[in-house]
C-alpha cells in the first residue's frame, strides 16, 4: 500500500491532481489501443482508469503500470471523452513520491545489479524513491 | 399576407360581449379559485386549507374550492357547477402547467358559458409544489402564485379563437424513403402532394444499400416499387434536381418558391435510353457511388432511377466549361440536350410542410488518426454498401479500391466519430451496429475465406430481430473485439490497425487489407441551412427538433411543419417509415378540417400610437409582423403571430400590445409577487 489513505480520499486527490473525472471514461479502450508501450503496459491505460472507477485506487498506486507511462499524450489526445490518462498516471506517481515511503531498498540491490544500473540512475531511484 | 383570410373575431370581442366586459368592469369582478391537490403532488407540499384560507380573503375571489384531480371529470364538474351556481365570471386553476391542462379547464369554462379566456392556470406543481421543499415557503409561494394570477385574470378580456382556411396540399421536401413514403401516404388519401428532391432522381441513401438488415432483403428490390409508385402517381408532383429557395406564409396557406435546377436535358423530350451516358467523355467525383469511381458529366445515379433521365453536371461537362465537345447533343437521338438550360423558379401553394431532409455520413478525413483520404483502402461504410450493390462500381465483387484485388481480411471500425465528444458528436448514430454486423455477413457471404473483425465499444441491438441478427454473425465466425480502434495507417500494400481488447486487457494490432468505418451519422448539411431558413428548431447537432420528445415526435414547434426521417435523429429504414407514416398522419388530421384554429392571444397594434419604426418586424421570430412604408404602421398577420411578445416588449412606444397580457396587467403582477 502506497499511502494510509482511503481509496476515497485517493481517488478525490488523483482527481484534483489531474484534472480529470473518472467517471468520463466509457471505457472503450481507445487509449489501450493507442499506447505506444500498450503491450508492456501493465495495468494498461483503460484497466487503470477502471481500477479507479471501481474503487481499487491503492492497486493501481502499487502497480508498475504508472512507472510506465512516458506521458506521450497519445491516449488523451484520441480520448473521445476527453480524459487525459497521462496525467492521471502523473497525480499517481506525485502522490506514491509525496507518501514518502521507500520503494528501493539498498540492503536488497545485488551485486549484479550494482554493475548493470548506471550510477545516475542508481542515484536518482534512492533520491526519488526511497526516504 | 391576405390577412383577411382570416376571420380575426379575436380582435374585438362581439358586440354583447363588449357591454358584458363594460359591465363586469363596472362590476366588482366574481373570480373563482380551484386549488387542485394532484394527488400528493402538490397536497403532499403545499399546505392546501390554509392556501384556500388566506386565497378565499383575496379581493374579487368569492369562492375556493379543492380537489383531489381537478382535471378529472368529476373535476371539472364541479368548475362547471361553480361557475353557474356562484355566478363566475373569471375563474383560476391554481394546478399544473399550462402546457398540460389550460385546455381541459378552458374548454370546461366554455361549456359552462363562461368565455374561454377568461380562465387562467396557477401553477403551483411545477413552479411551487416540485421546487420548494419547506411546507411554509411553499404555502406562502403557491398563495403569491394564485395573488398574480389574480391580479392577470381580472384584467382578460373575453377572446374567440380565429380560424384559417386550409389549403390541403402538402409539401414534402427529400424524397428519401421517409420522404416518398410520407408523400405516398398523404397522396394515396386523395391530397396532392408537391415531393421536392434535390438530387436527380428520388430514393436518397437507401438506393445506394445494398442489403438491408436485419432480413438481408434486397435494398433496390423493396425500395424500387415505391419509387414507381412515387413517379407515376397522380396526385404527386415530383419535383427532382430542385430545391426549396424561400417560404412564407403560415400554417395551412404557405407559399413555396422552389428553385428547379438546370439540367440541361428536356425531361419531356428525353426518353432515358442513355445512349448520352456511354459516349460523355466527362469525368466527375460521383456523390453516388462515395468516390470510388469518377461519375460521368452526364449522369443518373442508378439504372431504376425514377425518373429515368440524366443531368448534366455543369461543373463537370466540357462543353459547358470550354465550348467544345457536345457529344452527348450529337448522340441523342431525340435532340433533348439543352446546353442553354438556366435555374427555373416555380412556386407552389401547399397548407402543410413535411421535412424529410435526411442524413449524411461524417467526413471521416476529419478523423486524422484513422488514415482517410491517405490510405485509399480504408473507406465509410456507405462506399462498402456500394462495393456489395449489384449496381455498384464493382458489380457486387468485393474489390478494394486501391488494387482491385479481393480483400481476404477486412477490420470494421465501429463509432468513428460517433459517442466521441471531441468531435463534436457525442450522440450514438443508432444504426451502426446493425448495418456493420450485416456487412461483415455480406462480405463473408461473397468472400468464403475472408475474416471479418469488428471492433467495437459497445453492440447495441434494441430491434425486432436485432439481436438474433448480431449472434447470427458471431455464429458465422465473424471476431467481435471491444474496444476502440486508436489508430489506422498502412504498412506496404497492408492496412494496420491499432486496436485493443479490452476483455482481455491489452492492446491488439491487427493486419489487414481493407478497413471499413462507421462514421457517424449527422444530419444533412442542406437540410440543416433549410431549417434555419424556415426557422424551425434544430438541436446542438443540426438535428430538427421535435415539439415533444414523447407526446409529440412529428410535429415541430412551429405549426405546419412535420418531420420525417434522420433529419430528425439517426434511425434505422423501419423506423423513418413508421415516422414516416405518422407525419402523413399528422398531415392528413390536419386535413380533415375545413378550417384551423388558431390561439387569439396574439400582438395586436394600436395605429393611434404606432410610428413604423420596425423595432417588432426586426424583432419577430415568425415573419408575423410587416410595416407597411407608406402607412408607417405595424400591421400584425393574426394567423402567423405565435403570441410569444417579443415585439411588444420591443416596442418604444407601446402601440403594440399583446392580447391579455398588457403591460399593465403584467407590471400589476410584477408588483403583487
Amino acid at each position: 500500500m502506497a499511502t494510509s489513505r482511503s481509496s476515497t480520499e485517493l481517488l478525490e486527490q488523483i482527481e484534483k491532481l489531474s484534472g480529470q473525472t473518472v467517471s468520463d471514461c466509457y471505457q472503450c479502450g481507445c487509449c489501450t489501443s493507442g499506447c505506444p508501450i500498450g503491450e508492456a503496459m501493465d495495468p494498461p491505460p483503460s484497466k487503470a482508469v477502471r481500477l479507479l472507477q471501481l474503487g481499487e485506487a491503492p492497486e493501481l498506486l502499487d502497480s508498475d503500470g504508472i512507472w510506465m507511462c512516458a506521458s506521450c499524450l497519445v491516449c488523451g489526445t484520441r480520448c473521445p471523452r476527453a480524459v487525459d490518462y497521462a496525467r492521471i498516471a502523473e497525480a499517481c506517481r506525485v502522490l506514491v513520491l509525496r507518501s514518502k515511503q521507500s520503494r528501493v531498498d539498498p540492503d536488497t540491490v545485488t551485486g549484479p545489479e550494482l554493475e548493470e544500473i548506471p550510477q545516475q540512475a542508481f542515484i536518482a531511484a534512492f533520491r526519488k524513491s526511497s526516504v | 399576407m391576405p390577412n383577411d383570410e382570416c376571420r380575426l373575431t379575436g380582435t374585438q370581442p362581439p358586440a354583447d360581449a363588449q357591454s358584458t366586459i363594460d359591465n363586469r368592469q363596472s362590476k366588482i369582478p366574481r373570480v373563482g379559485v380551484f386549488v387542485c391537490h394532484c394527488g400528493i403532488n402538490i397536497a403532499g407540499v403545499v399546505k392546501i386549507p390554509e392556501l384556500l384560507e388566506r386565497v378565499g380573503t383575496m379581493s374579487g375571489v368569492v369562492v375556493t374550492k379543492d380537489y383531489k384531480y381537478c382535471c378529472s371529470d368529476p373535476g371539472q364538474q364541479m368548475i362547471r357547477d361553480s361557475i353557474k351556481s356562484d355566478k363566475l365570471d373569471r375563474v383560476i386553476v391554481a394546478c399544473c402547467s399550462p402546457t398540460l391542462h389550460e385546455t381541459t379547464f378552458r374548454n370546461a369554462c366554455g361549456e359552462a358559458g363562461l368565455n374561454p379566456y377568461l380562465c387562467e392556470i396557477a401553477n403551483i406543481r411545477e413552479q411551487c409544489a416540485w421546487v420548494t421543499a419547506d411546507k411554509d415557503e411553499a404555502t406562502t409561494k403557491a398563495c403569491g402564485i394564485v395573488r398574480t394570477t389574480l391580479t392577470k385574470v381580472v384584467h382578460d378580456q373575453p377572446l374567440e379563437a380565429l380560424t384559417v382556411p386550409i389549403n390541403k396540399r402538402a409539401l414534402v421536401v427529400g424524397a428519401g424513403i421517409a420522404g416518398i413514403q410520407a408523400a405516398l401516404d398523404i397522396a394515396n388519401a386523395g391530397y396532392e402532394v408537391v415531393l421536392v428532391e434535390k438530387e436527380p432522381s428520388i430514393g436518397g441513401h437507401m438506393a445506394q444499400l445494398s442489403e438491408t438488415f436485419p432480413t438481408l432483403d434486397c435494398s433496390q428490390c423493396i425500395l424500387t416499387p415505391r419509387t414507381v409508385e412515387t413517379g407515376r402517381h397522380p396526385k404527386i408532383r415530383l419535383m427532382t434536381y430542385s430545391e426549396i429557395d424561400s417560404v412564407s406564409g403560415y400554417v395551412g396557406n404557405f407559399k413555396v418558391k422552389v428553385r428547379q435546377k438546370a439540367r440541361y436535358v428536356d425531361f419531356k423530350t428525353c426518353t432515358g435510353c442513355g445512349a448520352c451516358l456511354e459516349k460523355c467523355p466527362g469525368r466527375t467525383e460521383s456523390w453516388f457511388e462515395r468516390g470510388l469511381v469518377r461519375g460521368k458529366a452526364i449522369y443518373r445515379l442508378l439504372p431504376q432511377a425514377v425518373p429515368n433521365r440524366p443531368v448534366i453536371d455543369a461543373k463537370a461537362c466540357i462543353y459547358l466549361t470550354k465550348g467544345k465537345c457536345g457529344v452527348c447533343a450529337k448522340v441523342c437521338p431525340t435532340g433533348a440536350i439543352r446546353y442553354d438550360d438556366t435555374d427555373k423558379f416555380v412556386e407552389e401553394e401547399v397548407g402543410a410542410i413535411v421535412l424529410a431532409t435526411g442524413y449524411e455520413l461524417f467526413d471521416a478525413t476529419k478523423l486524422g488518426s484513422y488514415g482517410v483520404g491517405r490510405v485509399p483502402d480504408v473507406i465509410d461504410g456507405l462506399a462498402f454498401e456500394r462495393l456489395l450493390s449489384a449496381s455498384g462500381p464493382t458489380s457486387g465483387d468485393v474489390k478494394r479500391p486501391s488494387d482491385g484485388k479481393v480483400p481476404k481480411k477486412i477490420v470494421f471500425v465501429q463509432c468513428a466519430g460517433s459517442r466521441d465528444s471531441t468531435t463534436g458528436m457525442p450522440y450514438c448514430s443508432k444504426i451502426c451496429c446493425m448495418y456493420t454486423a450485416k456487412q461483415a455477413i455480406l462480405y463473408r457471404h461473397r468472400v468464403h475465406d475472408g475474416q471479418a473483425t469488428i471492433c467495437y465499444i459497445d453492440v447495441r441491438t434494441p430491434g425486432k430481430g436485432f439481436e438474433e441478427f448480431y449472434k447470427r454473425a458471431t455464429d458465422d465466425g465473424i471476431q467481435y473485439l471491444r474496444g476502440k480502434v486508436s489508430k489506422i495507417f498502412r504498412e506496404g500494400d497492408k492496412v494496420m490497425v491499432w486496436a485493443s481488447d479490452t476483455l482481455a486487457g491489452r492492446k491488439v494490432e491487427l493486419e489487414a487489407d481493407m478497413v471499413v468505418l462507421a462514421t457517424a451519422v449527422v444530419a444533412n448539411p442542406d437540410g440543416v441551412a433549410l431549417a434555419r431558413k424556415l426557422k424551425t428548431q434544430i438541436d446542438a447537432h443540426g438535428f430538427m427538433t421535435e415539439a415533444h420528445p414523447k407526446l409529440r415526435p412529428v410535429e415541430t414547434l412551429t405549426a405546419g411543419f412535420f418531420l420525417a426521417g434522420c433529419g430528425q435523429g439517426p434511425k434505422d429504414i423501419p423506423e423513418t417509415v413508421a415516422q414516416a407514416s405518422a407525419a402523413a398522419a399528422k398531415v392528413l388530421a390536419m386535413f380533415g378540417n375545413t378550417r384551423l384554429t388558431h390561439s387569439p392571444t396574439t400582438a395586436e397594434v394600436d395605429e393611434e400610437i404606432c410610428v413604423g419604426c420596425g423595432y417588432c418586424e426586426r424583432t419577430c421570430a415568425y415573419d408575423a409582423v410587416k410595416v407597411d412604408p407608406a402607412r408607417k404602421k405595424a400591421a400584425v398577420n393574426a394567423a402567423l403571430c405565435e403570441g410569444c411578445g417579443a415585439c411588444a416588449v420591443a416596442c418604444p412606444s407601446g402601440a403594440m400590445t399583446h392580447k391579455n397580457f398588457t403591460k399593465k396587467a403584467i407590471f400589476e403582477m410584477a408588483d403583487q409577487f
